[in-house]
């Protein structure tokens, strides 16, 4: 019965190799309860499947009801890939925690096959979300932007003390976790912001790997697509130096700090 | 690279070939004496091969180290009037043709109009072809049904064995002898031919040695007449000498010699003949191997001057450019390449892990050196350890699509479902594109392309083909007389079926035509059985005879049957008849119908096994109607599956197809799914291309273009080692990459003065870009790039 549950995907991405180890399927989930000012997947946000403009008078509905089964379908056929990388399956969104029956459902099928699962998530969910499908995550994906609150909200719609907590517990709770750090010029990448991630995780004890992501200027044509409004036009991405400068910031504390998935 | 390989591989970089016609003179000097033509042929064949290694002007260039060139000069390339009789259009049409051309001079031209043509007229082997071929061949021919190999280039598609190496001429004199003696004139009726093919041979191993010799004494001339030579090279001059003087006749003592050694059975091999796929050193690093152990247990090994060598050697692949192609084997093979394919790695013969040092010398010489010619393949088993694999990604990422990648284990079980025994299999592997053989022992015969995707249109047409405007098929049935798919492809079985007869019953007339007038003496020599069974190369010599049909369009021919079967049988959205009716007219007026075709139908090379099965019928449609067919040489018939150029030309003889493919525009090359069809990315290509069952070809050929940042870094370049891997667990046969992005290419079409040096991956052979036709430039690029997700 369960097989049948079904949920909303916006999209299946075979051959993904910067969403954990070795070669994955990436699941992603649509519905996103943040709205990131610099999200570079907007068709991502809402839950319900939406048009989406691909030519004047052509356009596509983003996102597609799948249960259960059809996704696993479809995560199996490239199972021959995750054995030989030491690969797995992805779960992203979006926010993946959105549709917990269905991530849930999803999580337990994937380890019933035997197969390495990541969860790639905002952190903004509820502990008693989150709690029961932790044996079945391998490794967590999680995002640090904001650590002040009212930018935080100011940036992403929402705060983020949840997400702050949530990440205490699951290093408490002995999970992975690979933190990611959007870098986003004059917004995320600002010395105070910087300085109150690296003591927060110092606190926090996390000893993990941590990926320093450029903001990119991908999503700004699926904006218009969408028929939605940008907020951070010309806005330009960091320099790799700029990149580098932040890398070494954080590696005399955190020595696996990457630029990069 | 020290400065004098730099100087002499600029030279052979930036020297536009030439078409030499000394050899032409020669080999009709000799002809035109009466007396010659008294011999019986192969003898007759071995004279003339002596005439020419006599007479022919030699050369030793500045400082090169392994000496001998084909022509008079490097890239002067010779003719071959006996197999292919170029007309004053023909030496017009090679000087002044954009891409792939020849500098023809005035004397040539003057030479070839009073002498060769007028002598040569008709009794080339080309002119026999065509005179002996029948109506039916000559109209499928002319349609573009299939092409023809053997029509102006030799047989050849053999590889040297170990023994090449471990054996001087005179070895193998030794061994003619033996089976002269051993005639039984008593009770083999053959007996005689066999002498006389049997004393040709000698005669042809004894004039590779005089050759030889030849420059060993212009070396020692060289050396002594000019006293104001540099000591350094007056000392190397003198050792090429004694080298000269050593090898071929011997065999040979060092890594030097061994390198020389093969040069000169190479030299020999691509003049007798213009031999298809040149002539092949196989396993390189293994075939050298035991040179090198030894000069490392003597002390002697210095490895810098190894690493000079091979470059130096790499060069002089690269100074032989295919001789001149014509007409549709022009179309079919539009290259200066000439498919030598150096295999790297593999097993030994006890079923170990081949790899050695000299495999990474070998892999360092093909990324220093960064010339077309030789092509280069890593052969790689499960044993095979992942660090020479990913030596091999870290050229391959750099952009040039050498070395490309063999699953040596597929074909180790491809020849023993051919008959080879599992020793012999191990020490094989691939060459010319991605074909298998039995090294030094096999000769394994590409007789020419197929073009399915024709055969598909004739089907639609009831057996007339529109474009020559002729009923050259069978009527297979009407449009509307088919009540559903199964019925319809029937019909296209029945096509192919014809076809295919055509096509072989040729092949069986044109293989006698040539065991008959043009045996390949010297080649004899070399390849195992030849000389035990006293029988020639071209007559059925070799212990094993293989031929292949090559089938092109995979990928078309899939999407095309998925499109029919869906939209005219299952959803029944329009006829048959209608559909054709759309397809004959270019899809003029249908634009969106086009746009469904393409973007709503399922495709081959998505891992979605509804759209893939229609490739495993056609698969096993083929399989069945040429694999285990008898040729006159006593071996058998196979397929692979292969286009070189060719699904460009084949293109251009079809009208639109029911995939979206509007008229005239190439096809999907080798079994890679038809350009930009492919949108699930390179896991769900190379699922959809394993469902294929590459152990029952003789080669497969996949490509796959990477964006370059997604090897740029070595996380990237693991995840493509184990893309590679898991493909080969699924006996995927062979791989190879093109690492380079669109814009590049584009950008290289604007400006080619640029982007001379600009190197892709074709189809099992790499190619400067600015040297392919306009169609197939953009076939290249319309190719779906992977991009790091």
């Amino acid at each position: 019965m369960g097989n049948q549950l079904s949920g909303i995907v916006f999209d299946i991405k075979k051959f993904a190799i910067h969403d954990g180890p070795g070669i994955r399927t990436t699941i992603f989930l649509k519905g996103c309860p943040l709205s990131c000012w610099w999200c570079h997947n907007p068709e991502s946000q809402q839950l319900e499947p939406q048009k989406y403009l691909t030519g004047p008078n052509f356009q596509e509905i983003i996102g597609k009801t799948m249960n259960v089964a059809e996704v696993m379908n479809e995560i199996l056929k490239d199972r021959i890939f995750y054995d030989e990388s030491d690969g797995g399956v992805t779960f992203s969104g979006g926010e993946p925690f959105m549709q917990p029956k269905y991530l849930a459902k999803l999580l337990d099928e994937c380890k019933k096959q035997g197969l390495h699962t990541v969860v790639d998530t905002s952190g903004y969910v509820s502990w008693e979300i989150l709690e029961p499908m932790l044996s079945n995550i391998d490794l967590f994906l999680y995002d640090l932007k904001l650590i002040d609150n009212e930018s935080h909200k100011k940036y992403t719609g929402v705060d983020n003390h949840e997400i702050l907590n949530n990440l205490i517990r699951l290093i408490e709770n002995h999970q992975n976790v690979h933190i990611r750090i959007p870098i986003i010029p004059s917004i995320t990448d600002s010395e105070a912001n910087l300085v109150s991630i690296k003591n927060y995780l110092k606190q926090v004890h996390f000893t993990g790997d941590i990926s320093l992501l450029s903001y990119n200027t991908f999503g700004i044509r699926k904006y218009k697509q969408l028929g939605c409004e940008y907020r951070l036009t010309n806005l330009k991405p960091p320099t790799s130096e700029r990149m580098q400068e932040i890398r070494n910031f954080f590696l005399k504390t955190f020595p696996n700090c990457k630029i990069g998935g | 690279m020290n400065e004098r390989i730099h100087r002499l591989r600029e030279q052979s970089v930036s020297t536009q070939p030439e078409l030499s016609i000394e050899r032409a003179k020669l080999i009709t000097e000799f002809y035109q004496n009466h007396e010659n033509q008294q011999y019986p042929t192969p003898i007759m064949r071995a004279l003339a091969f002596r005439h020419i290694l006599e007479n022919k002007e030699i050369c030793i260039n500045e400082g090169e180290l392994i000496v001998g060139e084909r022509g008079p000069a490097p890239l002067a390339t010779p003719t071959y009037p006996e197999i292919c009789c170029h007309t004053l259009k023909d030496l017009d049409i090679l000087h002044n043709r954009p891409k792939i051309s020849f500098k023809v001079t005035e004397e040539t031209k003057k030479l070839t109009q009073s002498v060769i043509l007028p002598f040569w007229k008709g009794k080339s082997i080309r002119d026999k072809i065509f005179s002996e071929m029948d109506q039916e061949w000559i109209a499928a021919y002319k349609a573009g049904v299939f092409t023809e190999f053997m029509e102006q280039r030799a047989p050849g598609h053999t590889v040297a064995g170990k023994q090449v190496f471990q054996k001087g001429m005179l070895d193998f004199i030794k061994e003619i002898q033996q089976s002269i003696s051993k005639l039984d004139f008593l009770n083999d009726p053959e007996a005689l031919m066999k002498r006389d093919q049997l004393r040709a041979m000698n005669i042809a191993a004894e004039a590779i040695i005089a050759f030889a010799h030849r420059y060993a004494e212009l070396a020692r001339t060289m050396a002594n007449e000019n006293s104001a030579l540099d000591p350094q090279r007056k000392r190397e001059l003198l050792q090429i000498a004694e080298i000269c003087d050593w090898v071929p006749a011997h065999t040979p003592r060092n890594f030097w010699e061994a390198l020389q050694h093969y040069w000169f059975i190479h030299l020999g091999v691509i003049t007798e003949l213009n031999t298809w796929d040149s002539f092949n050193p196989g396993r390189l690093d293994q075939n050298l191997f035991p040179f090198y152990q030894k000069e490392l247990a003597e002390g002697k090994w210095d490895e810098e001057f190894a690493r000079e060598l091979l470059q130096a050697f790499w060069i002089k692949f690269n100074n032989q450019p295919a001789p001149p192609k014509v007409g549709v084997t022009a179309e079919e093979s539009n290259t200066y390449t000439d498919f030598c394919n150096i295999n790297i790695g593999g097993l030994k013969a006890d079923g170990s892990d081949g790899t050695n040092p000299l495999s990474y010398m070998i892999l360092d010489t093909i990324q220093q050196m960064r010339i077309l010619q030789p092509s280069s393949n890593v052969q790689i088993s499960k044993k095979t350890p992942d660090r020479l694999l990913m030596r091999a990604l870290d050229i391959i990422k750099t952009g040039f699509g050498q070395p490309s990648i063999f699953n040596c284990d597929a074909i180790i079980q491809e020849l023993l479902r051919q008959g080879k025994d599992l020793v012999e299999a191990r020490l094989s592997g691939a060459s010319g594109c991605v074909e298998v053989g039995a090294f030094g022992k096999e000769a394994y015969i590409l007789t020419g392309y197929f073009n399915i995707v024709k055969v598909l249109e004739i089907t639609l047409h009831n057996g007339f083909d529109s474009r020559t405007q002729k009923q050259i098929g069978p009527r297979t049935g009407e449009n509307d007389t088919f009540e559903n798919y199964e019925a319809f492809f029937e019909a296209f079985k029945k096509q192919l079926a014809y076809f295919i007869d055509i096509k072989i019953k040729g092949n069986q007339i044109i293989e006698q035509l040539w065991a008959r007038e043009l045996p390949a003496v010297f080649l004899s020599i070399i390849i195992e059985d030849c000389i035990k069974k006293g029988k020639d190369y071209n007559a059925g010599g070799a212990r094993y005879n293989s031929n292949y049909i090559q089938m092109v369009g995979m990928g078309s021919i899939s999407d095309s049957l998925a499109a029919i079967k869906k939209y005219v049988f299952d959803e029944k959205s329009l006829t048959l008849n209608e559909l054709v009716n759309i397809l004959d007219k270019n899809f003029e007026g249908y634009h969106d119908f086009r746009h469904k075709l393409i973007n709503d139908t399922p495709k081959y090379g998505n891992d979605d096994d509804y759209a893939d099965r229609f490739a495993q019928e056609v698969f096993d449609v083929l399989f069945d109607l040429v694999d285990g067919r008898p040729n006159s040489k006593g071996g058998h018939y196979r397929i692979n599956l292969l286009p070189t150029t060719v699904h460009v030309y084949f293109g251009s003889v079809i009208g639109a197809t029911p995939d979206g493919r509007e008229a005239m525009m190439p096809l999907s090359e080798g079994i890679s799914p038809v350009q930009g069809a492919d949108i699930k990315g390179p896991t769900a290509v190379l699922k959809s291309a394993a469902k294929l069952d590459h152990l029952r070809t003789g080669g497969t050929l996949l490509n796959q273009k990477f964006n370059p940042s997604l090897l740029q870094e070595e996380s990237g370049l693991i995840k493509v080692l184990h893309l590679i891997r898991s493909y080969f667990k699924m006996d995927g046969h062979h791989i190879q990459f093109n690492v380079v992005d669109a814009a590049t290419l584009r950008a290289a079409q604007k400006n080619p003065e640029q982007y001379r040096n600009l190197i892709v991956r074709v189809a099992g052979y790499s190619d400067y870009f600015i040297n392919l036709g306009q169609k197939l430039q953009e076939e290249i690029i319309r190719r779906t790039e992977h991009q790091n997700f």
